[in-house]
């Protein structure tokens, strides 16, 4: 069994994260329950005139992947393996109410061309000349982690590759707001800082992405190893329970091994609840943190938390505003992801240090 | 040679018909399932040909039993539907008896549903349990939650290639040791949305549709589901299964040419071609039949073709033929639907024909398999090709 490890990685978020020389310094403040990402200069990694063609979603993710690829000194990757909830959702509305409201006439090709799955899977390969493997998983919010356990299965298999995986997720006008009405977003303006805070059912939603490159070996570059992985599409709060412990048990360490926790927290009363039993059971030694806050909630934004890991890793460092509890770790050498949305597509990560 | 992993069931419901023996008996008796649209509203219903499956939701529903409150859309209630089946041609009552995981195919979801009601949700609430239901990792989960699959489940979707990818998938974790049972495939159906958009790329046919003919006119969209059982070697000794065939080679490769048109030189055919005879272990010359991806397109049969020819040489491609003039292409589900008609070949030494074929491509010498032809087989390769340049292939083994 081979082994894994992150050896480059960026995220687009809707805080200013694509600097590698601040960690959430400056944090933006939102004040609805749907916002935008905060883009970086997308000019400065793809050219005008194939930027014109792009999607929000193609522009963050073969920004994204860029930046990752640089950190790791990977230019034509191995395999390509995307994963995102919703695709692209921009083009597909625009492509469904163009049928729906012109009674199925007048339409052009492009927006479809561009609403499907893979769209940014096979952008970036077009981009890059890369023949290799190719494959998009859209399984809500546990599509980032598909991604993350076809590519460490790979490595198993063939330990010389070098893997670009990433997720992407953006808003779209109408179909986002559509989550208003079934509940899934808050239905009132909220100060978004204090979200974790709001005792009321649904929550925020942005976009994003962010892009790993993982490799077998460990290179000078390497941040993180993902020690395991695992998704449980449905279980009760107990089940979580077990399964955290036991995926912790089955690599002979102890929750107090553990020296931080990335929870998925979103402010919905409803769900909140699973992450609320570990924080007052397992977890109640541990630091937690919490980051959904600062970066709204959507189907791949538990990619935001490989990357709080590895900054966490680098700069040896978790700022204060991700801190939900009292307890900070003396050192951080082995941190686990867990997240869920509505009690579904539940994901378990252990990384560690390098 | 690699062994391959064990497929110990299947099910299928697609145009012609709505169980295994309901598809062979429609192949043997070479009766395609093609006709005009019947049971979704679209102006181009006088203007096109497809694979429907003539049940209305309601039918599939009860079927199922499904509550009247359901929030299945026709993808899930086919998908359902063939998954069930596949699980019962294994033998299985106790899903959860070992560690079994659920993977499938689709490129749109829950558009079905989502097209029909999007405009009245602002209107009608009782229609708003079919907002989450548009998207495809909701779809997957409604069939895993019918059949209690809890642990892993996934979607994959690379549009006309997501169920080959996901059967590939499924064999690597259980060849890695991951998981005990699989079960994997793919479900798409009818939908404005795709017809629409197939009807923008203006590869549409109007008449039933040609594969590997010199004046093929485009191809004629399919509904379909289909699933397979793959279980681990351990378990099929242990409870003493019988194996249907196996799943020996599997590749992925990118055409990297075009996000929707396929290279002229087919190199991300080659590609997947080249590395699932790696996988394999095999040589070209171990292949007895290729069930091609065929869609009746001018770029794929074309771009498909040239691949063939690359990798067995022109003199020596093997018996080929398209399934689509059956069913339609059935897009994400193709894989899966293919994978069950190449089982099916091997099962009964059949060949199923290329329909509808009169002359001979101008590029190459290839004549696909016209008539219904038995051969003792015992490898089959089958091809699926999709959208962003994503090129699949797999290969079955006795």
């Amino acid at each position: 069994m081979s082994d894994c490890f992150i050896n480059g990685i960026a995220s687009i978020s809707a805080q200013p994260t694509t600097d590698p020389n601040t960690f959430l310094d400056e944090i933006i403040h939102y004040q609805e329950s749907i916002f935008k990402a905060h883009d970086p200069n997308y000019k400065e990694y793809i050219k005008p005139a194939a930027m014109r063609r792009m999607s929000k979603s193609v522009k963050m993710g073969v920004t994204a992947s860029s930046i990752a690829l640089n950190n790791s000194g990977v230019e034509i990757p191995d395999a390509i393996i995307t994963g995102t909830g919703m695709g692209c959702k921009q083009d597909s509305e625009k492509f469904l109410e163009n049928i729906l409201h012109n009674d199925e006439q007048f339409l052009t090709p492009t927006l479809f061309i561009q609403s499907t799955h893979n769209t940014v899977g096979g952008q970036i390969a077009l981009g890059l000349g890369c023949k290799a493997y190719n494959v998009t998983y859209v399984q809500g919010s546990a599509s980032f982690e598909s991604s993350v356990m076809d590519a460490k299965l790979m490595l198993s298999e063939e330990p010389e590759k070098n893997i670009l995986v990433g997720g992407i997720d953006e808003v779209a006008k109408n179909s986002t707001m559509l989550h208003k009405l079934d509940g899934q977003i808050k239905a009132d303006p909220i100060d978004v800082i204090n979200l974790l805070k709001s005792n009321t059912p649904g929550t925020v939603t942005s976009e994003g992405s962010t892009f790993m490159v993982l490799g077998a070996n460990k290179v000078e570059r390497s941040i993180a190893k993902i020690v395991d992985i695992e998704t449980i599409s449905r279980g009760g709060i107990e089940d979580v329970s077990i399964a955290i412990t036991s995926l912790i048990a089955r690599h002979n360490m102890k929750i107090d091994d553990l020296d931080a926790v990335v929870l998925g927290n979103n402010g919905d009363i409803n769900f909140d609840l699973y992450y609320k039993n570990l924080q007052n059971s397992v977890f109640s030694e541990t630091e937690q943190l919490c980051y959904k806050h600062l970066t709204g909630d959507y189907p791949v934004a538990s990619g935001f938390g490989f990357w709080l890991g590895c900054k966490i890793f680098e700069t040896n460092n978790a700022p204060d505003i991700l801190k939900v509890n009292d307890i900070t770790a003396k050192k951080y050498e082995n941190i686990l992801l867990y997240n869920q949305y509505l009690g579904k597509n539940h994901s378990i990560v252990l990384l560690q240090r390098c | 040679m690699n062994k391959g992993i064990a497929i110990t069931g299947m099910g299928i419901i697609s145009s012609i018909g709505n169980t295994v023996e309901e598809n062979l008996t429609a192949l043997k008796t070479v009766s395609p399932g093609i006709s005009r649209i019947q049971m979704l509203k679209t102006r181009h219903s006088e203007e096109i040909m497809v694979g429907e499956i003539k049940k209305t939701n309601n039918d599939l529903e009860k079927e199922l039993g499904l509550d009247p409150l359901h929030s299945f859309s026709r993808t899930a209630l086919i998908g359902t539907i063939a998954a069930k089946e596949a699980l019962e041609n294994a033998n299985i009552t106790d899903v959860n008896k070992y560690r079994t995981g659920f993977v499938s195919g689709t490129s749109v979801g829950g558009m079905d549903t989502t097209e029909k009601y999007y405009l009245d949700y602002t209107e009608t609430e009782e229609h708003r349990r079919y907002i989450q239901a548009q998207h495809a990792g909701y779809t997957t989960q409604s069939i895993s939650d019918y059949l209690g699959i809890n642990g892993y489940v996934s979607t994959i979707s690379t549009a006309c290639s997501s169920a080959a990818n996901a059967i590939m998938l499924g064999a690597r974790m259980i060849q890695a040791g991951k998981i005990d049972r699989m079960i994997v495939g793919g479900t798409d159906a009818l939908s404005k949305f795709t017809i629409n958009g197939f009807g923008t790329l203006m590869i549409l046919s109007d008449s039933e549709c040609t594969p590997f003919d010199d004046d093929r006119k485009g191809l004629n969209l399919g509904e379909a589901a289909a699933f397979l059982v793959l279980e681990s070697d351990a378990v099929v000794e242990k409870e003493n299964k019988k194996v249907v065939g196996r799943v020996a080679g599997w590749a992925n490769a990118n055409d990297a040419y075009h996000q929707t048109a396929s290279s002229s030189d087919g190199e991300g055919a080659y590609l997947a071609m080249k590395k699932a005879l790696k996988v394999a272990g095999m040589t070209p010359v171990n292949i007895d039949y290729v069930n091609a991806h065929g869609t009746a397109t001018p770029n794929n049969d074309l771009s498909e073709g040239v691949a063939m020819t690359r990798i067995f040489g022109e003199e020596d491609t093997p018996l080929f033929s398209s399934t689509k003039a059956f069913t339609g292409h059935t897009l994400a589900a193709a894989g899966s639907v293919e994978a069950v008609y190449s089982l099916l070949s091997l099962r009964e030494n059949l060949i199923f024909p290329n329909l509808n074929f009169k002359t001979k491509m101008k590029e190459f010498s290839l004549v696909p398999q016209t008539e219904l032809v038995s051969k003792e087989m015992k490898t089959i390769l089958s091809n699926s090709f999709g959208f962003g340049g994503n090129c699949s292939t797999l290969i079955f083994t006795k």
